[in-house]
């Protein structure tokens, strides 16, 4: 039960409020007691079609051949799409913040990078009839080498899991495979600490496995609009998203939704919007895209598998005297919103401890396993998980109370943390005495009077130490991946001047270079694979869509291509041109690093 | 496919559908009579948020055939309000925040309505034993618990 602890924390709050603390009744409580509200599925509309997806059986193979013909023929059939279909076949969600590159297709091209993947759009009369027709797709695959594990994605020679991220990881800033969090010098803290204790742990995906599947009806409204009852969780996100995929305006499409029949991060992936929009524009009708049960649970996105390595030093007195970290985030095939997973992480860390030496390098992997998303607290759940354990292990080690281990080392008001940031409105203390009390632990006398209002930021507590810095990590560098110290910041420096140096070389370690990589582009019509049996004539599509303009990438979704660096400039090269890199607006921590 | 015409009494009112032979109940009840009330989760009998009563009795209307429903009292959750008074369940599933995003909402409301129509005064494991069919992924269970517990001493629970 809810118990405001009003004793704590008295002067820092208001209580002149006129919500907060009372018992307020819900706007959206009366519909769901009555079954009136209303769920992206209930709504009702005449001559509705029902669009399935044929997946891949496949974790990795690249596709020879597509057949429709028998499925194009199929009783109720009245549309088969297959990749060529979309108008922008390759979109990344964070896009629509200027986050990372397009890197994941709607309907699969010529390679399939999971399991479950899509290929080919069944659109049908009924539901039953785009069942049986997705039976009648005839897709020839030819398997290739798959890789299921974090590390093993990243050692030279992996197999590609995602032709846009060559290397197997996310390219943060255009320049380092991973996010960087360096404070104090961990190497010396090592050495001299009285024990190190290091410790793997791991997480495995989980699905969110909400009552209500992902699904949307798209149906064609006045005026060349579309309305689209969505499940979205973020429903301006998949609009975006939808827009882009199909290729018009935003204000050509009508998003209904925020009634979401548990989300729990599962339903900010527009996994149908796009599909069903299009569905509704090649036929002219009502389109209903829904995954089902088993849909849903095998390849609805699932909260990312994590590994993470932690090394402490720790002092026979019970100090944390450093911490290092090393952490793998499983994107799966594709990228979604692992990227911002990692960030979060690496804000997150190194717990709410205050520890003189942090470092952290925390990886975005792929993987050919389904693509994972946002799941509560996603990048963070994990690494708490970790660091509890590793802290439970620590007071085992320190012969401590683990409470009073906990007591000993939390973050005070006016602490440093290694983002650079003074730590405030701390409550770890007064969390664990309350728990402690809960509990019926003994905790001792000195525990009891600890508080987070003091002790905090005392002597070198508050201090930014110097800080080794490293070269680990750089892209297409691998001679960079174990590198040693490259130089060391003065005490007290609170940031660092954005490099305007290029760092991408391009192909040291026999892969492609991240920036050859070229942007999708609809395979000529010429070029053999894959190879589609000829359609048959399809019934004319009905009128009322006006056929948008070709879609034309739009300048600043991308950072410039990638040039040669210029010899080592005196003056810096102008750079008006670099694209403002999307973190920025994620976190605080990073904003200043570009 | 031939169509077959079928009645029944939907929440008191007769009914009638022309139904395919294999289509579910929670098919013709959402697509043909419009009652959106029972939803579509596994279509597995495994969550529950398709119950709606036949004679009385809790049923998944996602495994029901609507032929098999010919002649019989067919209740979902849309029917449990009197106008505009609630039935005590529902007055309870608000009063004590029962629902997050409510979509198991309607399934839970029709078992809990099957057991204190049999059962008025049930015991707290009697409640939870009567909607373990019945998944709640936002895991609120405490206060549905709570809150049928709490409408089993309301008066006016067995109304007519």
């Amino acid at each position: 039960m809810l118990e405001l602890r009003k004793d704590l924390f008295a002067d820092e709050r208001d209580d002149n409020l006129n919500v907060v603390g009372k018992g307020i009744q819900r706007q959206d409580m009366p519909g769901h007691v009555t079954g009136l509200t209303r769920y992206f599925d209930d709504h009702a509309f005449d001559g509705m079609l029902h669009l399935k997806v044929v997946r891949s059986p496949h974790a990795s193979a690249r596709i020879r051949s597509i057949d429709v013909s028998a499925a194009a023929r199929a009783p109720g059939v009245k549309r088969v799409l297959r990749a060529a279909d979309v108008p922008v076949n390759k979109n990344t969600l964070l896009s629509l913040i200027n986050f990372g590159k397009d890197d994941e297709p709607s309907l699969a091209v010529d390679k399939v990078h999971y399991k479950g993947e899509p290929v080919v759009a069944i659109i049908a009369e009924t539901e039953a009839q785009a069942l049986a027709a997705r039976k009648l797709v005839r897709i020839d695959y030819e398997p290739m080498p798959a890789v299921f594990d974090v590390e093993e994605a990243l050692k030279p020679g992996a197999p590609v899991v995602n032709e846009t991220y060559p290397a197997n990881y996310f390219e943060y800033h255009e320049r380092f495979d991973h996010q960087k969090l360096r404070f104090g010098d961990v190497e010396r803290a090592l050495a001299g600490a009285d024990m190190v204790l290091e410790h793997r742990y791991q997480m495995s995906p989980i699905e969110h496995a909400p009552t209500e599947t992902n699904g949307s009806i798209a149906a064609p409204e006045q005026n060349g609009r579309f309305v689209v009852h969505s499940c979205a969780q973020g429903l301006f996100f998949a609009l975006g998203t939808a827009a882009k995929i199909v290729a018009v305006e935003s204000n050509r499409l009508h998003f209904i939704g925020g009634t979401v029949g548990g989300g729990f991060g599962g339903k900010v992936d527009s996994l149908t919007e796009p599909l069903a929009v299009l569905g509704a524009m090649v036929t002219g009708r009502p389109v209903r895209f829904v995954l089902d049960r088993e849909e849903e649970m095998l390849y609805g996105s699932p909260r990312g598998a994590e590994r993470i390595y932690i090394k402490d030093g720790l002092m026979r007195d019970g100090r944390i005297v450093a911490r290092q970290i090393r952490s793998y985030f499983d994107a799966g095939a594709y990228t979604r919103l692992s990227s911002y997973a990692a960030i979060k992480c690496t804000a997150h860390l190194p717990g709410p401890y205050w520890i003189p030496n942090v470092s952290s390098d925390v990886h975005v992997a792929y993987t050919n396993r389904c693509p994972s998303t946002a799941m509560r607290g996603f990048g963070i759940t994990a690494v708490d998980f970790a660091l509890e354990v590793q802290m439970d292990r620590l007071a085992e080690a320190a012969a401590m109370d683990p409470m009073e281990f906990r007591l000993l080392n939390a973050y005070r008001d006016g602490d440093m943390k290694p983002h650079r940031r003074k730590a405030s409105n701390t409550a770890l203390i007064e969390c664990v005495q309350v728990a402690a009390e809960k509990a019926n632990w003994p905790i001792s006398e000195q525990g009891k009077r600890q508080s987070s209002l003091a002790g905090g930021g005392a002597g070198e507590r508050s201090q930014i130490p110097a800080t080794v810095l490293d070269a680990r990590g750089q892209i297409g560098r691998p001679d960079t991946r174990n590198a040693g110290p490259t130089q060391t910041l003065p005490a007290g420096t609170s940031r660092i001047a954005p490099s305007k140096q290029p760092v991408m070389e391009g192909a040291r370690d026999g892969r492609a270079a991240p920036t050859q990589v070229p942007r999708y582009e609809a395979p000529p019509a010429t070029v053999a694979p894959p190879t589609y049996a000829a359609q048959p004539a399809y019934p004319p599509p009905p009128p009322p869509y006006q056929a948008p303009p070709p879609y034309q990438p739009v300048a600043g979704q991308q950072p410039p291509p990638y040039q040669p660096p210029p010899a080592p400039p005196s003056p810096a090269p102008a750079p008006a041109t670099q694209t403002q890199h999307g973190a920025v607006r994620f976190s605080s921590v990073f904003g200043r690093r570009r | 496919m031939a169509k077959i015409p079928v009645q029944f009494r939907l929440n008191g009112t007769d009914r009638a559908a022309f139904v395919n032979a294999p289509e579910t109940l929670l098919n013709t009840l959402r697509r043909s009579l419009g009652d959106f009330a029972p939803k579509y989760g596994c279509g597995q009998g495994a969550c529950g948020v398709c119950t709606v009563l036949i004679d009385g009795e809790p049923h998944l209307s996602c495994l029901t055939l609507s032929i098999a429903c010919e002649g019989r009292q067919v209740e979902t959750a849309s029917g449990m309000a009197d106008g505009p008074d609630l039935h005590p369940l529902q007055a309870q599933f608000m009063e004590h925040f029962a629902a997050q995003c409510g979509f198991c909402t309607p399934g839970m409301l029709t078992s809990a309505r099957a057991l204190l129509d049999k059962n008025p005064n049930p015991t707290r494991d009697e409640v939870i034993e009567a909607i373990s069919g019945n998944i709640c992924r936002c895991t609120g269970y405490e206060p549905i618990v709570t809150a049928i517990l709490a409408a089993a001493g309301s008066p006016g629970l067995r109304r007519a």
